[in-house]
């Protein structure tokens, strides 16, 4: 078969705002709901000061290790858990998500920011979670991607560049660097 | 003069106010300076190298702190990487899809239909996935708090779509041809006339977010954005093309712009395959 170039990507730029964010994005359960956690965190630039215009979205697996694919992520109905999430970060670069444990691995987050000129794909990992990616990095580039527990759920924080510059993921068929 | 150049800074960063008549704007570039930045990238560029944006890419004074300086890692899917979220009837109504709609009067500017099919990189058409919009009025201002561009805001126009795609991969928008606008990348810099397309495929390392452009806009070439996808077919693949058979006879002109995700690595279900 042969493959069709893929149409480039562009940055989200500074209005995104507009558009991409709905109400409930960041609460793929209510609040309160038993169990619910809250994964946040703050999104930094190289010189570790905080991005206030970045949008994160989470696709992760349900409680149960199974991959959901039910509709409803843009009008939730409070009960439908769909694994889809958006937040954007405030004026603190802070993002937050409520939402369930999921029984794998980790949780999938895509980044998009004004400033970067395509998205990038990274994984925030549960704590003790091991598997190959996690098992060939270096130590220090393998804790970019590990969720730390507190005491209201999980922290991950995305640098996208410096010295903790988190590790980002390329599924590109072609491999290599971009 | 009162007005500001529109901006692309932080929310936090205060935005001066600008004499568009002063010869230059102190602390900013010049579009001369910017495009010998630009030409001296593409110079250095060989064929087939990379069809995305370069990360790195000085010219866009926004990306030097934002972008990663180490090679992405490359990884196989797993798991939910290999799925895709799933919209449906009851994320988006219909009437998302035009965006002349949903105010009192109507919008001013040159009324458009944008249409075009998404496809997976094997040429299979992306069904019923959601693709979302946004973009300025025809004036070049977007209806956002930080956008600061002295042109009027159209009481008649939000500037945000939404749509599923059809069976055939198909999406349609109605819309108004927005205008380009000023913003502080550089002194004089304007953007290009562009939409902002969100799109999904069936894997979630498909997910593409890009800007279409328009055929002939003289701002392309001067454009650091779009000029960051340094393969010059990859940006041609940009911009839409004007197609007389779309546009409407004394209502709307009409533009055709495909979207190409990358390929997929789960085997395709029957479902993908059908057709």
């Amino acid at each position: 078969m042969s493959a069709t170039p893929a149409t480039a990507g562009q940055t989200v730029g500074p209005f995104f705002h507009l558009a991409l964010p709905y109400a409930g994005d960041r609460h793929l359960v209510p609040e309160g709901t038993p169990g619910a956690l809250t994964l946040r965190g703050t999104v930094y630039d190289g010189a570790g000061d905080p991005v206030p215009d970045a949008l994160l979205e989470l696709w992760q697996a349900d409680a149960q290790g199974d991959v959901v694919q039910r509709p409803g992520s843009l009008r939730r109905d409070g009960s439908t858990f769909t694994g889809f999430g958006r937040a954007a970060t405030g004026a603190d670069g802070h993002y937050s998500f409520t939402t369930l444990e999921p029984a794998a691995p980790f949780f999938a987050v895509t980044v998009f920011a004004r400033g970067l000129l395509d998205r990038l794909f990274t994984r925030a990992y549960l704590p003790g979670a091991t598997d190959d990616l996690l098992a060939r990095l270096d130590p220090d580039r393998r804790a970019t991607l590990r969720a730390e527990p507190d005491e209201t759920g999980l922290v991950f924080d995305v640098h996208l560049q410096g010295e903790r510059e988190t590790v980002f993921l390329t599924f590109s068929r072609q491999g290599g660097p971009r | 003069m009162k007005g500001t150049a529109g901006s692309d800074q932080a929310p936090s960063s205060t935005v001066e106010a600008v004499d568009p008549a002063a010869p230059s704007s102190p602390g900013l570039s010049t579009q001369q300076e910017v495009s010998a930045e630009i030409e001296a990238i593409a110079g250095g560029y060989s064929a087939g190298s990379t069809r995305q944006p370069r990360l790195d890419y000085p010219p866009y004074r926004s990306s030097v702190l934002r972008h990663p300086t180490r090679d992405l890692e490359p990884t196989d899917p797993e798991g939910v990487e290999l799925w895709a979220p799933v919209f449906g009837e009851r994320d988006v109504d219909p009437s998302e899809a035009d965006l002349t709609l949903g105010h009192e009067g109507e919008p001013i500017g040159e009324r458009m239909v944008v249409t075009g099919r998404v496809l997976d990189g094997d040429g299979r058409p992306v069904r019923r996935q959601l693709v979302e919009i946004w973009q300025a009025n025809a004036a070049g201002r977007y209806r956002h708090r930080l956008d600061q561009h002295p042109a009027p805001l159209d009481p008649a126009f939000t500037g945000t779509g939404r749509c599923l795609t059809d069976d055939d991969g198909g999406y349609r928008f109605t819309t108004i041809r927005p205008g380009p606008y000023p913003w502080r990348n550089h002194a004089n810099a304007w953007r290009p006339a562009h939409i902002h397309f969100s799109v999904f495929g069936t894997e979630l390392t498909q997910r593409l977010v890009t800007q279409m452009y328009f055929p002939g806009d003289p701002l392309i070439p001067l454009d650091p954005i779009s000029q960051s996808v340094l393969e010059p077919e990859a940006l041609a693949r940009l911009v839409a093309t004007y197609d007389h058979d779309l546009t409407q006879p004394e209502w709307a002109t009409g533009y055709r712009w495909d979207i190409v995700l990358d390929g997929t690595h789960r085997t395709p279900l029957e479902s993908d395959r059908e057709g």
